[in-house]
């Protein structure tokens, strides 16, 4: 790596390391990149099939019986808003503020998250009763796979944060933990930018 | 906060602006549907356009991507990544669209 390393270390990285352990991350968080991007093809591929399966609604619901704008609006702002508090997680970490105010913080994206999921679960309860399940028809069975995907790597994360805040009370804020959390951070912060994708692809681009 | 630094301030600023930016193109975006004021034709490329935006922001503030030596690993694996799939996602599109036209 470049001889910058140790003043202007990885983005996220620079998080007030006390030991060396910034290197090591370092290599961890290109890593992770590696596994986001893959990540990234899995989602580009399903949004290619639900770009082929717009117009495959066979009758049945279409973008705009399944699409209720405005628990999208909730949920995009609940998301950029559980991304928002996890960078402010990260900060205060890298200015040690101290565990309490990032797992406070933390807490505040994960419950976030939550409710995203809640709205996004009451929307698919409401597909469900009126009759736009996945086996109705080629776009919902696209819909489905796509927002469903999302929400699953939303849970996902949501266990995620479960197990580093267990970490953080059990292990204090070490180096290492440190850049677990970055990389949970580096994760939140891509799951915001596929919703980015979704609502406006999926959901503003099917009523516009 | 008691005793931040000029860079701890400049850096929370710095998440605020992404904050700010973020939800002024998403509330745009849902205007261009929402409301009445935005021409019909126009909806779908505005939305293509502020989504991209977004991404744009989200990747340079939170995702602190940025065109400095220290991230170029990063940023050629994004580029890498994202012009791999443009051919799988634009192939897809294309070879599934124009096989639906031919079977109408």
């Amino acid at each position: 790596m470049s001889d910058e390393q140790g003043t202007n270390v990885h983005p996220g990285m620079n998080l007030g390391y006390t030991g060396g352990g910034e290197h090591d991350a370092e290599i961890k968080v290109f890593g992770f990149w590696v596994f986001l991007m893959s990540d990234l093809v899995t989602f580009g591929i399903v949004f290619a099939v639900f770009g082929t399966m717009v117009g495959a609604t066979a009758g049945g619901p279409g973008p705009h019986e399944v699409t209720n704008l405005t628990s999208i609006a909730i949920q995009t702002a609940l998301l950029l808003g559980s991304s928002f508090a996890f960078s402010w997680a990260s900060l205060s970490m890298k200015y040690h503020e101290g565990r309490v105010r990032t797992l406070i913080y933390l807490s505040f994206a994960a419950t976030s998250a939550l409710f995203f999921l809640i709205f996004e679960v009451l929307d698919f309860h409401h597909l469900v009763s009126i009759g736009a399940t996945p086996q109705r028809s080629g776009y919902l069975s696209a819909l489905w796979a796509l927002v469903g995907l999302h929400g699953l790597h939303v849970a996902g994360g949501l266990i995620w944060v479960g197990t580093i805040t267990g970490q953080i009370l059990l292990f204090g804020l070490t180096d290492q933990i440190k850049s677990r959390v970055t990389r949970l951070g580096l994760y939140w912060h891509f799951l915001d930018i596929v919703w980015v994708g979704v609502f406006s692809m999926v959901f503003l681009a099917g009523v516009a | 906060m008691s005793g931040s630094t000029e860079e701890e301030r400049k850096e929370r600023r710095f998440y605020g602006i992404g904050l700010i930016m973020s939800v002024v193109l998403t509330v745009l975006s849902f205007s261009t549907v929402m409301t009445g004021w935005f021409p019909r034709n126009w909806a779908l490329p505005a939305i293509i356009l502020l989504a991209l935006a977004q991404i744009l922001v989200h990747l340079r503030i939170f995702l602190h991507i940025d065109l400095s030596r220290q991230k170029r690993e990063d940023l050629q694996l994004l580029l890498f990544t994202v012009l791999l799939l443009a051919i799988m996602a634009f192939g897809t599109l294309w070879v599934l669209s124009d096989l639906a036209n031919r079977m109408m």
